[in-house]
């Protein structure tokens, strides 16, 4: 066990038993807190304890990790903004399983079929077979009725959790172009874009709407609730 | 079990420190009461940056903001949600009620909508314009000076509108619509559906030099770390704290169990459990302020009984916990192609809607008693999980090939974005007496009090004004070239009502009256059966109106501080 791994158990197995790392300062504590969980925002301590056991466990094995790699690459292959390994996908996706349980058989079975078939076809396992090998196996569950096959479901459910992965990632969000999440004010959709789509706003409106130059004045009403700052 | 007693006395203790006990607390310790605030979860701040949700980004939670332990998302400022560990409760029969609770100091005020509307005038009476429920105790002009005290005190945006039942307040000046409220307007308004700017409590402009202003960061629900939204406790709890000079002492991680009577049976304080060693206090008060939610306020009535009080306190009448109702809702969403391949710009905004529309119709003419309000939700927000799920299933719509896999994912994930449209309606329901909560006897909770089992059913009022939600999403997303997702739930669904509890607006289990038979509290919320014993929680209201309650929460909880100082000085209590 490597250093990293059992300060992880240290830490997990004294939470578990009420002692969080009794025999550490506090300073100390912080430390190793913040080097083996990068995830910090307003958690409660019920909270921390519980993604601490699901970070001290694992759930898929390296065989299975490259095979979800290859498809996620498959799924979403590289842009000039972003790719899988920059939007942290196979971490992402090692976590989700563990937090929600009921994915783990569906993307357990459908890893193991994915081999099944390849050696019945290709004679090998998915991850030997070439790219145009691996996208005809792609094609016949990537595309389902109504009724979703178990291998349909899958594959559904993979490519879900890849492209939610993605586009909640750094990367993913500058390639979706979101703006936001950032200190502004807002004043309105911008004019060329109001025009694009043929609107603009009330000219019997525009009296109601806050005059942004004056949002630090201090608001003050007459008795009649008008305001007058 | 030993009960410690804390050697401490107060002029006031209250319990709970969300919208009606933050309110109290506010206005008592500011004239001079030396008061306890019992909060049943942790100390919170949305400014401390161990506690911050506000500005992260969803790829800093590691499961990308997914609502497993929250409800409502990773990031989202509720601790606990319509479940608590430990703390379990109960429906009888066929009932689903759903409880939400949120422990921690501001309560449930951390995470809501901010949608902050008054009651109108006949609001207070429906009894007497169509003959179902009851009428307040009180009047709209009762409560109008409290209602502008409280947009004074705490902000809230808005636009004249002279609208008879909507009225017009102390209002922040709203904003601009975004792209897809203007296509809702447009859509509405060609429905005869009257649409104006939101009314939320969230400051466009600055009120005092404590509190920021908005920045438009579109996360209120995180609650704000520069205070420039409304929550009771960085609204009223830390001023309290910093004004009162020491008379405030805020008691978190406790528990009450119980208001605690003498041999008279008159109630002399409260019993709670300190959560971090597990054993019993005890603290005395001249006067006791329930404020823990409408139902948990009517559990520890319940739980508090006495040789004198053998039903619980205040329960004479057998009234706690009866007439328990929610909000209606019934939400759909819509797909507008004119919205598709959008040029993304930042949009977030204030943390909620920037219209909506309020009840536009007589009910004389309907086949339902009473209104609702129309809220939307869309645009440009930030993706969290779920987002990109079934990536393509809009391409139906568009006869294209719904599936597959490549580049085409990420061309077709960017058309959608923001091309959706959210509608839900939020009603009023009527009150009923045989819709209620209860101590169930076979069940405690971790602490080893009693829980609250619940007994409700919707009626046709509610199914039917459901049914109308239905057929006027339909009509506002057709209007504007667009196409429902999923199919219009129909009578087997209950038209998409939502269960009770689900809108989060549960009120009435104390109700207000003047006649003690009938009626918890009187109508300043002060027990029948005790006179130093309030109510200043959703418990006391008569009809929940098809508006949110806090704004009305908190404009009874003033009226009733100022009705405790006036008669503390009276000497009548």
């Amino acid at each position: 066990m490597n250093r990293r791994n059992s300060i992880k158990t240290l830490l997990v197995t004294s939470l578990a038993s009420g002692l969080i790392l009794e025999g550490c300062l506090p300073k100390e504590k912080e430390i190793i807190y913040e080097k083996i969980w990068k995830y910090q925002y307003g958690r409660t301590p019920e909270e921390k304890k519980r993604d601490l056991e699901l970070l001290n466990k694992t759930f898929f094995n390296k065989n299975e990790l490259s095979k979800i790699k290859i498809l996620a690459n498959l799924i979403l292959p590289p842009s000039p903004i972003g790719n899988i390994e920059k939007a942290e996908i196979l971490k992402f996706i090692e976590f989700i399983v563990k937090d929600v349980p009921s994915y783990q058989t569906t993307l357990r079975d459908g890893l193991i079929w994915l081999d099944d078939y390849s050696k019945n076809t290709f004679v090998k396992k998915f991850i030997e077979c070439n790219k145009g090998e691996q996208t005809r196996v792609l094609d016949l569950i990537a595309y389902p009725n109504k009724n979703k096959t178990k291998e349909e479901m899958f594959f559904s459910t993979l490519r879900n959790l890849v492209v939610t992965g993605y586009f909640t990632s750094e990367v993913g969000i500058k390639d979706l172009g979101y703006k936001g999440n950032q200190p502004n004010v807002w004043d309105g959709v911008p004019e060329e874009i109001l025009k694009e789509h043929d609107l603009s706003y009330d000219k019997s409106w525009m009296s109601k709407f806050i005059d942004q130059s004056k949002r630090n004045e201090i608001a003050v009403w007459d008795n009649k609730g008008n305001l007058i700052s | 079990m030993e009960i410690i007693k804390n050697n401490k006395s107060y002029d006031v203790v209250i319990v709970g420190s969300g919208a009606g006990g933050g309110m109290a607390t506010k206005i008592l310790t500011d004239n001079g009461l030396k008061v306890a605030l019992m909060e049943a979860g942790p100390f919170f701040d949305p400014a401390n940056p161990e506690q911050r949700l506000h500005l992260k980004w969803p790829y800093e939670s590691p499961r990308r903001g997914r609502g497993t332990t929250r409800a409502f998302g990773d990031f989202h400022a509720s601790y606990g949600d319509w479940n608590l560990d430990g703390e379990p409760y109960k429906m009888v029969n066929d009932t689903k009620f759903y409880w939400w609770r949120s422990r921690m100091l501001g309560g449930r005020t951390n995470h809501w909508g901010r949608i902050s509307l008054r009651f109108g005038p006949n609001d207070f009476k429906r009894k007497s314009i169509d003959g179902l429920g009851d009428d307040w105790p009180i009047e709209y002009k009762d409560i109008k000076p409290y209602y502008d005290k409280v947009d004074k005190l705490i902000g809230v945006t808005g636009s004249k509108e002279n609208i008879y039942n909507e009225p017009d307040g102390f209002f922040l000046p709203p904003v601009k619509p975004r792209l897809h409220e203007l296509y809702y307007k447009k859509g509405a308004e060609k429905a005869g559906i009257k649409v104006i700017p939101s009314r939320l409590s969230m400051l466009t402009k600055r009120i005092n030099n404590d509190r920021g202003v908005c920045y438009y960061c579109g996360q209120c629900g995180r609650s704000c770390g520069i205070y420039a939204d409304f929550s009771a406790s960085s609204c009223l709890v830390f001023p309290a704290q910093r004004s009162s000079k020491g008379k405030l002492d805020v008691y978190v991680n406790s528990m009450v169990r119980e208001i605690r009577v003498n041999k008279k049976g008159i109630p002399t304080g409260i019993i709670y459990i300190n959560k971090d060693d597990k054993k019993e206090y005890n603290i005395s008060a001249k006067i006791i302020i329930l404020a823990a939610s409408a139902c948990e306020s009517a559990r520890i009535l319940l739980n508090s009984k006495s040789t004198y009080h053998p039903n619980g306190l205040g329960n004479s009448s057998n009234m706690v916990g009866k007439y328990l109702h929610d909000s209606t809702g019934a939400d759909r969403m819509g797909f507008i192609p004119d919205l598709m391949n959008r040029k993304t710009y930042n949009e977030d905004g204030l943390g909620g809607m920037h219209l909506y529309s309020p009840w536009w119709l007589d009910n004389k003419k309907l086949d339902f008693p009473r209104g609702y309000h129309i809220e939307i939700g869309g645009g440009l927000g930030v993706p969290m999980y779920g987002f990109g799920f079934n990536f393509n299933t809009l391409n139906k719509y568009l006869g294209l090939e719904i599936g597959g896999y490549g580049d085409n994912i990420r061309k077709d994930v960017k058309k959608f974005y923001g091309s959706t449209l959210y509608l839900a309606g939020r009603g009023e329901s009527i009150a009923k007496v045989d819709n209620y909560c209860e101590i169930d006897p076979n069940t405690k909770d971790k602490y080893g009090i009693p829980v609250l089992r619940f007994n409700y059913k919707w009626s046709d009022y509610e199914r039917n004004q459901a049914k109308h939600m239905n057929e006027t999403f339909e009509e506002i997303i057709h209007n504007i070239g667009g196409h429902m997702l999923g199919d219009a739930p129909g009578q087997d669904k209950d038209y998409g009502l939502k269960a009770p509890g689900e809108i989060i607006h549960e009120v009435g289990t104390t109700r207000m009256g003047n006649n003690p038979k009938k009626s918890v509290v009187n109508k300043f919320e002060q027990l029948h059966d005790a006179k130093n014993v309030f109510i200043v929680d959703g418990g006391p209201f008569i009809s929940q109106a098809d508006k949110n309650p806090t704004w009305t929460i908190m404009a009874l909880s003033w009226r009733t501080s100022e009705y405790i100082v006036k008669e503390l000085k009276k000497q009548n209590i």
